[in-house]
């Protein structure tokens, strides 16, 4: 790629200073057809590149030889390596000091080509892919593959399979943030929490377990239904787990609501505010901690959310405490929705678990071995896959760490066209610069803890 | 009334003329009429079409009647048809509670769209991933570099034409 297919970069002037032209006159950004007044403007909000922050920074160096102490800044790398990027996030910091000027993260060191290959695979060969691309949500990614694929089949699913994605969705919620405040904790310095968060993450692995048969890549919610009837015990152990954990939600506050060294390093740091997080496409918890009011669950609600009982926890700061407070309140909503779940699940437990289609669900292992029919139908779907309506389709779910959208595309063929994930992660990196400029370096560690990153989901 | 709930809004209309006429209500709609190609009512998703020189005009008239958050963008390569690639965009608006896919396609040879990064800043990342994995030049980006494949890269990964396993 030569440089000269690259946009100019002087079209489009940088502009630093707050969009503050006086109304009725025609905006500072009109010529790009930005209009973001009131905030930070459109051009300012992008967050640069690698290339831009090492220009920056060694434009204005001092040719050698020149008195060392004068105002010039360094350029510092952070990561890939770095245990407190979560993963494999490089990002490159230009700093005055220790005070961020600017930051670019690089990203696409766990690129793994997901989207390519679920092309050359069956619909129904894609569900164990999805699990690796958010891998601290696998059943997120398999509800929201699922959805997107039924939606272009037309296929309804019974109401037990789709409690039990609920239930199974709000426990994964509970399993991500509990990953999340572990290690967030612990970039912080706070390492008792990281146990503690752990220990009950455990638990709920051991239930993923015995459903699924899998700690971590379940591969359980399937396209018509879920893979296979829950051992009959899993929900009193489900219950138990869920009357036990609001004590240690209150555990884990007692290590850290009154800490000073917490309460230091987040109040105040960070600061998102509403207009910038809708600009920059932030969802989730960064989304609703900056105060504004938006729930996939309550406000488009699928799989049959709309059943449900359950507050969204919002915060008007927009700083890295407000997206804590935000995720613990979570915690506590969704274990309200698992009971509710359960106690809907209990009233079904005779009915129907998967769709009525049996060429695109595959049968019963016990019908398979007494049945002809259901030999045929297992040994049609698992060499031949299954034709799927041409068209397109979007679902989305609100995934632990904010809006996930799926996006397939039929040619009517037995293999996906095309499949394309939205993650929140890849979209809340881009408002990383826009939290930590003008703050310290180690203010980068406890803004990226915040967003709750999982580079799986970035690189895909 | 929103044509999800709305009982007497069939199940698939396609084609501009049907589509406007059904959905005449729809504030999407009747804000981006002027510009459309095509549009389609399929699985309760509103598809619009319109033409790669409009797409910015496109997305400010629907950010100006409530469409104010840009989800993502990503592409279809229909190879070896032509046009040859389908640009696909995907807007919410929070206040409606309603997603609406603005579509564009682009022909093989030269393939080029602009930026919409002044309108949603948001776009930033995905128009690049688009670049990096398709190659599709969207002029007036800030920066367009490679943000997934390395940059010496050879190809882009996405295209039917570039093998599963890569070049050997």
């Amino acid at each position: 790629m030569s440089n000269s297919t690259l946009p100019d970069l002087e079209e489009a002037p940088r502009q630093t200073a707050y969009n503050d032209a006086p109304a009725g006159s025609a905006p500072v950004t009109d010529t790009t057809g930005a209009t973001l007044a009131g905030f930070r403007n459109a051009e300012d909000l992008i967050i640069p590149g690698v290339e831009d922050v090492v220009e920056e920074s060694t434009s204005q160096h001092h040719p050698p030889g020149s008195d060392p102490v004068t105002s010039q800044t360094m350029v510092l790398n952070m990561g890939p390596q770095h245990p407190s990027t979560h993963g494999v996030l490089r990002l490159v910091l230009e700093v005055d000091g220790e005070t961020v000027i600017s930051c670019a993260p690089d990203i696409g060191y766990l690129h793994t080509g997901i989207e390519k290959t679920a092309e050359a695979k069956f619909y129904s060969q894609v569900t164990p892919l999805t699990d690796r691309i958010d891998y601290i949500c696998p059943m997120t990614n398999n509800t929201a593959y699922a959805l997107a694929v039924e939606k272009l089949l037309g296929l309804e699913i019974p109401e037990r399979s789709q409690y039990l994605r609920v239930l199974l969705n709000e426990l994964t919620r509970i399993q991500s943030h509990l990953v999340w405040l572990g290690t967030h904790a612990m970039d912080i310095g706070a390492l008792t929490v990281f146990l503690y968060c752990f220990r009950e993450r455990e638990d709920l692995l051991r239930i993923f377990e015995a459903i699924s048969g899998q700690r971590m890549m379940s591969s359980y919610i399937r396209i018509g239904g879920v893979a296979l009837e829950p051992p009959a015990d899993v929900y009193d152990r489900i219950r138990k787990f869920l009357n036990a954990f609001p004590k240690h939600i209150e555990e884990y506050e007692g290590l850290l609501n009154a800490n000073p060294i917490w309460m230091g390093r987040l109040k105040g740091v960070g600061v998102l505010s509403g207009e910038e997080a809708i600009a920059l496409g932030v969802t989730g918890p960064p989304l609703r901690a900056s105060g504004v009011d938006w729930d996939l669950r309550r406000d488009m609600p699928y799989s049959g959310y709309d059943k449900f009982k359950f507050n969204v926890p919002v915060s008007k700061d927009g700083d890295v405490w407000a997206r804590y407070i935000v995720r613990m309140q979570e915690m506590r909503e969704s274990v309200s929705i698992c009971h509710q779940a359960l106690d809907l699940l209990a009233n079904l437990r005779e009915t129907r678990l998967n769709a009525d289609a049996p060429k695109i669900v595959l049968p019963d292992r016990e019908q398979m071995k007494t049945q002809m029919e259901s030999l045929i139908h297992h040994f049609k779907i698992v060499t031949e896959g299954f034709q799927v309506p041409a068209g397109e389709a979007t679902s989305s779910v609100e995934a632990p760490h904010g809006m996930m959208n799926y996006y397939v595309v039929s040619d009517g063929t037995a293999k996906p066209y095309r499949v394309h994930m939205r993650n929140a992660d890849f979209a809340n990196l881009q408002a990383l610069e826009t939290m930590c400029k003008g703050r310290l370096i180690a203010d980068v560690v406890a803004v990226i803890g915040s967003i709750d990153i999982v580079l799986g989901a970035i690189d895909r | 009334m929103d044509p999800i709930t709305n009982p007497a809004t069939p199940d698939a209309i396609f084609g501009k003329q049907a589509v406007c006429e059904a959905l005449a209500d729809h504030v999407a709609v009747g804000a981006i009429q002027h510009l459309l190609l095509d549009a389609k009512w399929d699985r309760k998703e509103l598809t619009l079409t319109v033409a790669p020189e409009n797409i910015r005009a496109a997305a400010q008239a629907a950010k100006d009647v409530g469409y104010n958050f840009f989800e993502d963008v990503t592409a279809v390569d229909w190879y070896p048809a032509e046009p040859r690639f389908q640009v696909a965009y995907s807007i919410l608006s929070m206040a409606l509670k309603q997603r609406i896919r603005i579509n564009a396609r682009l022909s093989g040879d030269d393939p080029r769209i602009d930026s919409i990064t002044s309108i949603w800043p948001s776009a930033n990342f995905y128009e690049r991933e688009v670049f990096d994995l398709y190659g599709i030049h969207f002029a007036g980006h800030p920066r367009l570099t490679r943000i997934m494949m390395p940059d010496n890269w050879n190809g882009h990964p996405l295209r039917k034409d570039y093998p599963v396993e890569g070049y050997r």
